[in-house]
């Protein structure tokens, strides 16, 4: 499924530099965020072309390694660079991103000749004739997007190894999974491939694999992006959101691809913030925080809830008032969830059925044996298991009792979020109960993987904002990120909360941290 | 035992009406009839990958004009469902509808039947897009072709309860609803395009020695005329009560079952029994947003209604002492009662205005196989013809030439009074001409004169005759008549 043709990058390119400040050798340009890109193409330092090839060519050189992307569009994304670095340098106006490169998940549709394959075999010769909302944005802010990124297939997993076309690896440690379902976004992000991507959330699919690499990752409130072009998985629940080493870079994709969209009827009307300025009017001293007692109890590992708790602790020191808060309905959340969830899938997916697009089984006995052999062939174990549970929770008889109680569920939930940011301003707590999980340790067990949605669906189920970001890592290295949840279009308060911590931690984002080891193996090949 | 039998047949009416929008209902593909296959197309009328749909509002509003005219319960807030099933024609295999908040609720139409006006009252009436077409085994090919021109174009869905209980009850509540309809300028409901598609629901009620038993419910499906109601209806009662007789099955024991209808041999078939029945797995849409309109805009929709065809007909019967059949004739279609009055208004003569619409006029279009649909189908314009009106009215010519100048105008676009002035045809009131007519007349008629003086008043009958030939018709009969008598008695 990778892009066949990758035009041998300019590897060789910009060793030693004579001027102080700049890096000494190309890949090291990816150790900048997209807003020190920004301000280095702008004083003249590098070029967006100098940047592009730079994330084309360690794509090149560890993708084989870590499979974050499905296809990259070498050739048009060095010609893109190099239009904006001509339109740069005749000084025209240029638009946020200018030049910065950009992965975007590949249930984002593209109309610019790559396959948008969901990572399935129903769509893997897909292309479609229009590009996702979020897509346009991103090209008319100037941004260069290099390629798209694999996930679970449809976005249905919490690991990424239902893909079709195999796994994507955790850079931190190969042997562990990057969470999912856009853990191929995560992973170009943290192992430093694109310093941006869009991933999607549907329960967690954002903020999990975010988590999980080490980066930051925010799940914006329902309707605060359109869902234009985004494949659905779960039309009620799916949010795209913005996948970054920084608070700051989020913001600054976030106020990109924010605002309302005529295509999308569920988009909202009111007009976005200016990120940087609501970031910059957090005030920890003052902030009250609440953690929620359901999410600090029983499943969730000792070293993540140690983690997680520091990471509080530190706010709580400068100043901020922690609160206790009830989450009373949170242990019904993962059932609920998998009710609504999967009964939109199994309408969502309804259309793959062979006729007008897609895979249609070559042989087959007249137009429903058509039907059931196209799908059987097109969709992978997970997906035919969603499709089923959802197509039982809507059926005649059972409507009632799972569809209907499921939404009632779902009211309660929300309710519980509001009645606790009546008392607090935000809420933190772990984004997942483990840290990343070795490959096949849940594939086995369905549920054990479902169970690991625990702490994010409820966002998703009471359609508010949350984010990632991370607060350390375990004594295996693996990273873990502190969940902040916030009310509806609180996005600027958490990516304010989000960036202090960086800075308080001591350095912003991944750089905290530290490195993966397989960058400092790939500058030393 | 037939003797003792009572057979009531009890019909429910489906009703699909496809809507006079510009574009489909939820993309801005245009809404189109005959051309190209898959020329009126897009991403989301093709349900791709990602695509979401967007609400038309024209479509709504004229949604809801519709269930307001037919008295129901609006809604205040309506929602989307998704309705499930596999089939080529619908690319999203679920098709966008309405479940449990139609637009409107509980309403009724007033029909007229030959034993006179009744009310059948409407369940709910909903909006939903329409799916494409196949073309099946084109060439004797083992294959079909889909068309996707109609794929997501609005409905409007209209279901009345089993209020109808024969053949002509049926046929009136179609042909009301097809009257309402293009009174609201909500659909063309233009028959051959297939615009209105009918299912009706038929079984029979059965009372024998006192008991009453409900024979199994048939729906009937897509049924697109008039005549392929009345005539569907008419073998489904004889073919359900043929099946009771023989097996006594009744619905609860059999349920609903699917038939189709032949228009060749006006006979019904088995489409689907009740254990294929499908589980349509209805869920709300949700990439629609509920439809909450404002208080305000209702009410101002209400007050825009047209007046309804049977509130135009008893006006026009009560306002202008217009006969029931010639106020029928003149509120069938919305643009007759418009061009009517529009010939009553200029004319100043209601009356004498519908019998040139009714008669003169229709003659003229029924000749020339003219259906008054638009304006343009009328041959002469209302103002012209209020000319012609007011030329007989006030005897510039009579009624004979009037029929004559009518010819005329259809024929040569000219005004009545440049006809009658180019024919010379207006009537001679002048005294001078009367008399000389009128001398001659009984120069050449002593008897009938003489008879008249003696008291045999219809004797005049016969000069009058004579001064109307005589004058090409041109003298004016109501001063003839006067100057007749009055020299007679003398």
């Amino acid at each position: 499924m990778k892009g066949g043709s990758r035009a041998a990058p300019t590897a060789d390119a910009p060793g030693g530099r004579e001027d102080t400040g700049s890096p000494r050798l190309m890949s090291e340009w990816l150790d900048m965020t997209a807003c020190q890109m920004k301000a280095a193409m702008a004083a003249g330092r590098t070029t967006s072309r100098e940047l592009v090839a730079a994330s084309l060519a360690r794509i090149e050189r560890l993708d084989g390694r870590i499979g974050a992307f499905l296809s990259t569009r070498d050739e048009q994304a060095l010609a893109e660079a190099e239009a904006i670095d001509r339109r740069r340098a005749a000084g025209e106006p240029l638009g946020p991103l200018a030049g910065v490169p950009v992965a975007v998940k590949d249930n984002l549709c593209t109309a610019d000749g790559l396959a948008t394959t969901c990572a399935s075999r129903m769509l893997e010769n897909f292309r479609a004739p229009y590009n996702a909302h979020v897509v346009e944005r991103i090209v008319a802010a100037d941004g260069v997007i290099v390629g798209k990124c694999n996930l679970d297939e449809f976005a249905m997993g919490s690991s990424t190894e239902n893909s079709a076309a195999g796994p994507t690896r955790n850079p931190w440690s190969l042997d562990c999974v990057p969470g999912g379902s856009s853990g191929g976004s995560a992973a170009a992000v943290a192992a430093r491939m694109v310093p941006l991507a869009l991933g999607s959330d549907t329960g967690g699919s954002i903020r999990q694999p975010a988590s999980h690499c080490g980066i930051v990752g925010l799940k914006p409130t329902y309707g605060r992006v359109s869902r234009y072009g985004l494949v659905a998985f779960a039309s009620s629940l799916d949010q795209i959101g913005p996948m970054a080493r920084t608070a700051e870079d989020a913001a600054l994709l976030l106020g990109v691809i924010a605002g309302h969209d005529a295509r999308d009827a569920t988009s909202v009307a009111e007009p976005p913030p200016d990120y940087a300025a609501a970031m910059d009017a957090v005030d920890v001293s003052r902030l009250r925080i609440g953690m929620p007692r359901e999410y600090f109890g029983e499943g969730l590992d000792a070293e993540v809830d140690q983690l997680v708790r520091e990471a509080i602790r530190t706010f709580a020191e400068a100043g901020a008032e922690m609160v206790e808060v009830d989450l009373p309905h949170a242990p019904y959340a993962v059932a609920a969830y998998y009710l609504v969830a999967t009964a939109e899938a199994s309408s969502n997916l309804a259309r793959y059925d062979g006729v007008h697009y897609g895979r249609r089984a070559s042989e087959h006995a007249g137009l429903v044996d058509m039907y059931s052999r196209s799908r059987a062939e097109g969709f992978g174990d997970e997906v035919k298991r969603r499709i089923m549970l959802g197509t039982y929770a809507l059926s005649s008889g059972y409507y009632d009792a799972y569809y209907l109680k499921a939404l009632k569920v779902r009211r309660l939930i929300k309710r519980d979020f509001d009645r606790a940011l009546e008392q607090v301003d935000c809420l933190m707590g772990p984004i997942c109960p483990t840290a990343a999980f070795r490959f096949g340790e849940k594939t086995e067990d369905p549920l054990q993987m479902y169970l690991s949605d625990i702490y994010t669906i409820s966002a998703n189920l009471a359609t508010i904002p949350g984010l990632s970001v991370p607060c350390g890592r375990t004594s295996a290295g693996l990273p873990v990120g502190l969940q902040i949840l916030g009310g509806v279009f609180s996005e600027g308060l958490l990516l304010g909360a989000a960036r202090w911590l960086e800075r308080a931690r001591g350095g912003e984002g991944g750089d905290a941290l530290g490195r993966p080891a397989i960058l400092d193996e790939e500058g030393a090949a | 035992m037939s003797d003792e039998r009572s057979v009531r047949l009890v019909v429910g009416l489906e009703v699909h009406v496809h809507m006079k929008t510009r574009t489909k209902l939820f993309c801005s593909c245009a809404t189109s009839f005959g051309d190209p296959p898959n020329t009126h197309c897009c991403p989301v009328c093709l349900g791709m990958p990602g695509v979401l749909p967007v609400m038309n509002r024209e479509a709504y509003r004229l949604g809801v004009m519709t269930a307001m005219a037919l008295g129901c319960t609006i809604n205040e807030r309506t929602k989307w469902d998704r309705k499930h099933y596999y089939y080529p024609d619908l690319p999203k295999n679920y098709q966008i509808s309405q479940y449990d908040r139609p637009l409107g609720e509980h309403g009724r139409l007033e029909i007229e039947t030959p034993a006179g006006r009744k009310a059948v009252r409407i369940l709910r009436v909903h909006l939903e897009e329409d799916a494409g077409k196949l073309n099946h085994a084109p060439g004797g090919e083992e294959c079909s072709e889909v068309d996707l021109n109609r794929t997501g174009t609005p409905l409007l869905e209209i279901v009345s309860e089993p209020d109808i209980t024969s053949v002509e009850e049926a046929r009136a509540y179609c042909t009301s609803l097809r009257q309402l309809v293009t009174y609201l300028g909500v659909s063309e409901a233009n028959m051959q395009m297939g615009h209105m598609r009918f299912e009706p629901n038929i079984n029979l009620h059965v009372t024998e020695h006192g008991e009453t038993f409900a024979t199994p419910i048939v729906e009937l499906k897509n049924l697109n005329s008039f005549r392929a109601v009345e005539r569907s209806i008419a073998f489904e009662a004889r073919r359900q009560l043929a099946e009771w007789d023989e097996t006594h099955r009744t619905l609860k024991a059999a349920g609903k079952t699917t038939r189709g209808y032949n228009d060749d041999t006006g006979e019904t078939f088995v489409q689907r029994e009740k254990e294929e029945a499908h589980d349509y797995r209805y869920f709300p849409e949700p990439d629609l947003v509920v439809v909450a309109p404002e208080a305000s805009w209702l009410e101002a929709l209400r007050q825009g209604l047209p007046e309804l065809p049977l509130a135009k007909k008893d006006r026009f019967v009560r306002e202008f002492g217009l006969g029931e059949y010639d106020a029928g004739v003149l509120t069938a279609t919305i643009e007759m009662a418009r061009y009517f009055e529009a010939v009553a208004a200029a004319s100043g003569a209601p009356k004498a205005a519908a019998n040139w619409v009714t008669q003169g006029l229709a003659r003229e279009m029924n000749e020339r196989g003219v259906t008054a649909e638009s304006e343009a189908d009328f041959p002469v314009t209302a103002s012209h013809l209020a000319e012609l009106v007011r030329a007989v009215e006030s005897g510039t010519i009579n009624k004979q030439a009037g029929d004559k100048v009518l010819h005329a105008m259809i024929d040569t676009g000219r005004t009545a009074g440049a006809i009658i002035e180019a024919e010379g045809l207006a009537q001679t009131s002048d005294a001078g001409d009367l008399d000389r007519w009128i001398e001659e007349a009984l120069a050449a008629n002593p008897g009938p004169a003489a008879d008249y003086r003696a008291g045999k008043k219809q004797a005049l009958g016969r000069i009058m005759g004579h001064i109307m030939k005589a004058s090409k018709g041109k003298a004016n009969p109501r001063l003839v008549t006067e100057r007749l008598e009055k020299k007679l008695s003398e």
